[in-house]
């Protein structure tokens, strides 16, 4: 009896838990928001200096046809140099891990790459790729690529030795050995590499416009901000960062998602969540 | 060595050593397991006792002397190996778990369903199949490692203390089933272990190990007749071997501490 009141116990707990998780941080966002408005009334800020909520949901009303153009741009960017990020760097550490000299070679070179800041390379890039959406893609993949190449290295070099052992005893080729043993110990690492990359990939795609300025009527969110702040619609810039910022949470969420649900079965950090 | 009657050996080590750099692991060490025998090879950690296995599983080579096969090993397939830890892939299921072997050798799905359900039934998990390895406690797990090892019916099976880990009382019922698929199955088993009562309950031989570099030091025969059972663990006569094996053992590490 006892044990199955404290089992219907956990069960509330972790239902709470669970609830708290969303409530806590929606109830932050709201008194925020009341906040911020109450200072704006009662300071009387003027709007080109700190425009109130309800201003800012107004522009995102109002300029959303230009705004959701800009937002799928940006998005389309982000989307694709993660894409690109993910497949690259997963495909490379493949490679690099295949030969001991290989990875020498060439990982202290991704370092690099990676250390360089990519606003200080964005006059080259502009100089060597044609084509906007080239250029930003470019910048944007060139961020988010490192974490998904180092992470997935580490996973595929963190496979159970004894594993290794008993391939090597049942003659495994390296193809199996790849893709029966590796590949599934890098899973986790991937994918945590990708869930970086993700937030990466956005930022990429808008410090890139920024250093490289916008492709006309392919305009991203950075260069609504930029417009906005030009012509003092601070409300408008707003507008801008809260899509900017929605949409890295709906990346990082989605990939999260992606990741619960191919590890759900096996790894530690899934099945923490469950319980 | 005394290589008269009785079967043929399966596989022997003759004079071999290894070393690892500087560190000497094992020297001059030999051992014979003759067919369908159970040899334990017992020590104190360090003394080389898995670096035999890795040995005769061909992970790795020794430095000086020979290992030889017998014919009916040569004719099977690559030896079964049980480690410490059940080292089962987490991602798979319990039934992808044991086929491994099997789907390494390049058989089907389809082709390798009767020596899975065979294997996953000789350790009592056929219901079991589809579960993953962490739905299982730590005995049901090396259950699955065992018919992992089983699944392609080898001649040698190595174990690797692979009881260790485990909590007495499903240490002895996993010793119980080990002898019971033994005598179902008729496979050679070199067993590794640092438990005396582990190595007399289930060897026909034991070979007791010096520490660093490890040496065959006294070879001592269990002429208890199988099945053995629980009432085994209470007779005089296991009592007995325990404190023989016991004092060979206390002996080798006093031998050792001479040498060093």
């Amino acid at each position: 009896m006892i044990s199955r009141g404290e089992a219907a116990g956990d069960g509330e707990a972790a239902r709470r838990q669970r609830r708290d998780r969303w409530l806590l941080p929606a109830a932050v966002l709201a008194l925020a928001l009341v906040a911020w408005q109450a200072l704006v009334s009662a300071l009387a800020i003027p709007h080109y200096i700190l425009p109130s909520p309800g201003r800012v949901a107004q522009a995102l009303a109002a300029g959303f046809p230009a705004l959701a153009l800009s937002w799928w741009m940006t998005l389309k960017v982000a989307l694709m140099a993660l894409a690109l990020a993910a497949a690259s760097g997963a495909g490379l550490a493949v490679l690099l891990t295949r030969r001991r000299w290989l990875e020498m070679s060439f990982l202290p070179w991704m370092v690099v790459l990676q250390v360089t800041p990519i606003i200080a390379i964005a006059p080259l890039i502009f100089i060597y790729i044609d084509g906007h959406l080239a250029r930003v893609l470019f910048c944007a993949w060139l961020v988010a690529f490192f974490p998904v190449l180092a992470n997935t290295v580490l996973g595929l070099r963190s496979a159970d030795e004894h594993l290794g052992d008993l391939m090597t005893i049942h003659r495994a080729r390296g193809w199996q050995r790849l893709w029966l043993l590796e590949l599934p110990s890098a899973l986790p690492h991937f994918l945590a590499g990708v869930r970086i990359a993700g937030g990466l990939s956005l930022v990429g795609a808008v410090v890139a416009e920024f250093a490289m300025g916008s492709g006309g009527a392919a305009a991203g969110l950075a260069f609504r901000i930029l417009e906005a702040s030009y012509r003092l619609e601070t409300a408008r810039m707003f507008a801008a960062l809260v899509l900017i910022v929605l949409t890295g949470v709906a990346i990082h969420l989605a990939v999260g998602l992606l990741a619960h649900l191919l590890l759900r079965r096996w790894h530690a950090s899934a099945l923490a969540r469950e319980s | 060595m005394a290589a008269g009657a009785g079967p043929a050996a399966l596989v022997a080590l003759d004079g071999v050593e290894k070393r690892f750099g500087d560190l000497l692991a094992l020297a001059d060490f030999t051992l014979e397991a003759r067919e369908g025998e159970l040899v334990a090879l017992l020590g104190p950690s360090g003394c080389g006792k898995s670096t035999v296995l890795r040995l005769i599983a061909g992970l790795a080579r020794p430095g000086r002397g020979r290992i030889a096969w017998g014919p009916a090993a040569t004719a099977a397939g690559p030896p079964g190996v049980v480690f410490q830890d059940p080292t089962l892939m987490p991602w798979a299921t319990v039934e992808a778990n044991v086929r491994l072997p099997l789907r390494l050798a390049g058989i089907a799905r389809r082709d390798a369903r009767p020596a899975v359900a065979e294997a996953l039934a000789s350790v009592g998990l056929s219901a079991r199949a589809d579960a993953y390895p962490r739905e299982l406690s730590g005995g049901m797990r090396m259950r699955v490692s065992i018919a992992r090892a089983l699944v392609t019916r080898p001649a040698l099976l190595l174990m690797d203390e692979p009881f260790a880990a485990l909590d007495e009382i499903t240490r002895f019922r996993l010793n119980d089933d080990l002898l019971a698929i033994r005598a179902r199955r008729g496979a050679t088993i070199v067993f590794v272990t640092h438990s005396v009562f582990e190595a007399v309950f289930l060897a026909d031989r034991i070979v007791v190990m010096t520490p660093r570099p490890g040496r065959a030091f006294r070879e001592i025969a269990v002429a208890a007749p199988h099945p053995r059972t629980a009432a085994f663990r209470q007779s005089p006569a296991f009592a007995a071997r325990c404190r023989e094996v016991s004092a060979a053992l206390a002996a080798a590490m006093e031998g050792a501490g001479d040498d060093l």
